[in-house]
């Protein structure tokens, strides 16, 4: 038995770190938003605009406090972001199918697992994006992250082993190739 | 004809998307604890999403609804595996211990 303690990875780690946010990046995040409002309204009344720009201030502003800035992934990532969509919703449709079938029999055939990868995502935001593409699928659940291990709790041990194969860490970790 | 067949493909998916909802609920209900449990509330909150959402596209049409649904997709499907891992987090960090069968050794 596993004392609880030595499951859990991380607490209250300090979360804040200094960073240099560049007038381009506040810029650019303000024209984005901005563009959003306005697909999304459909109305160009003064007031309407006017709210608008006051909204974005002031998302400008919380992400700013949450340092939203300072993790921001680089923009030729997004360019790769298709690419693992297309995988990820492969992935999702097999582990959908079979998480339903275990479901839906009788025996309710589970072997729930507990694995525990070590990545090589340096950022912040590499972590998150391996995280939640585990967690989107189907019987594969990320709950918890600390340094470079991830903690997933797996429903079946197939899942387990598709996991410990690496192709998720593979497919994310493209995004950062430079 | 071809309008006929994109109703068909749309109430197709929407349907499918009812039923993965179905299962999701069923097995909520029916696996034994609060982790595999979380398992059956992923697949509603990902592949029901992603069918219901496909199928509503296909009713929209070429259109700015159909373009917001896009983005309300993309934004469930951002947020949900987030949601779920704040959860499944919470739950850890409270002393829920995931009964597992087997673990990894100690790294």
């Amino acid at each position: 038995m596993i004392p609880c303690a030595s499951i859990i990875l991380a607490e209250n780690r300090d979360m804040t770190t200094k960073h240099h946010t560049t007038p381009l990046q506040i810029l650019g995040t303000f024209f984005v938003l901005m563009i959003s409002w306005l697909v999304w309204s459909g109305l160009y009344k003064p007031l309407l605009i006017a709210l608008g720009v006051f909204s974005c201030l002031l998302s400008l502003w919380l992400a700013q406090r949450t340092g939203f800035f300072g993790h921001a992934i680089p923009f030729r990532s997004l360019l790769r972001l298709p690419a693992l969509w297309y995988w990820l919703l492969k992935e999702v449709v097999k582990s959908s199918i079979d998480v339903a079938r275990i479901v839906l029999s009788p025996s309710l055939p589970i072997s729930p697992e507990l694995v525990e990868l070590t990545t090589t995502e340096k950022t912040d935001a590499g972590k998150v994006i391996l995280g939640n593409s585990i967690t989107l699928s189907p019987g594969t659940v990320t709950i918890d992250v600390d340094e470079d291990r991830l903690l997933v709790h797996c429903l079946t041990t197939e899942s387990a082993d598709a996991l410990r194969s690496g192709e998720v860490e593979r497919r994310t970790a493209r995004l950062e190739i430079t | 004809m071809i309008e006929v067949a994109l109703d068909i493909l749309s109430w197709i998916l929407l349907c499918l998307g009812g039923a993965f909802v179905l299962i999701g609920g069923i097995g909520a209900l029916r696996l034994p604890n609060f982790y595999t449990r979380l398992h059956a509330a992923s697949l509603t909150e990902t592949m029901a999403t992603i069918l219901i959402f496909t199928g509503l596209i296909i009713q929209a049409g070429p259109s700015l609804a159909a373009l917001k649904l896009v983005a309300i997709m993309v934004f469930l499907l951002l947020t949900a595996p987030t949601a779920s891992y704040a959860l499944a987090n919470a739950a850890l960090q409270s002393g829920v211990r995931p009964a597992a069968d087997k673990r990894d050794g100690e790294l």
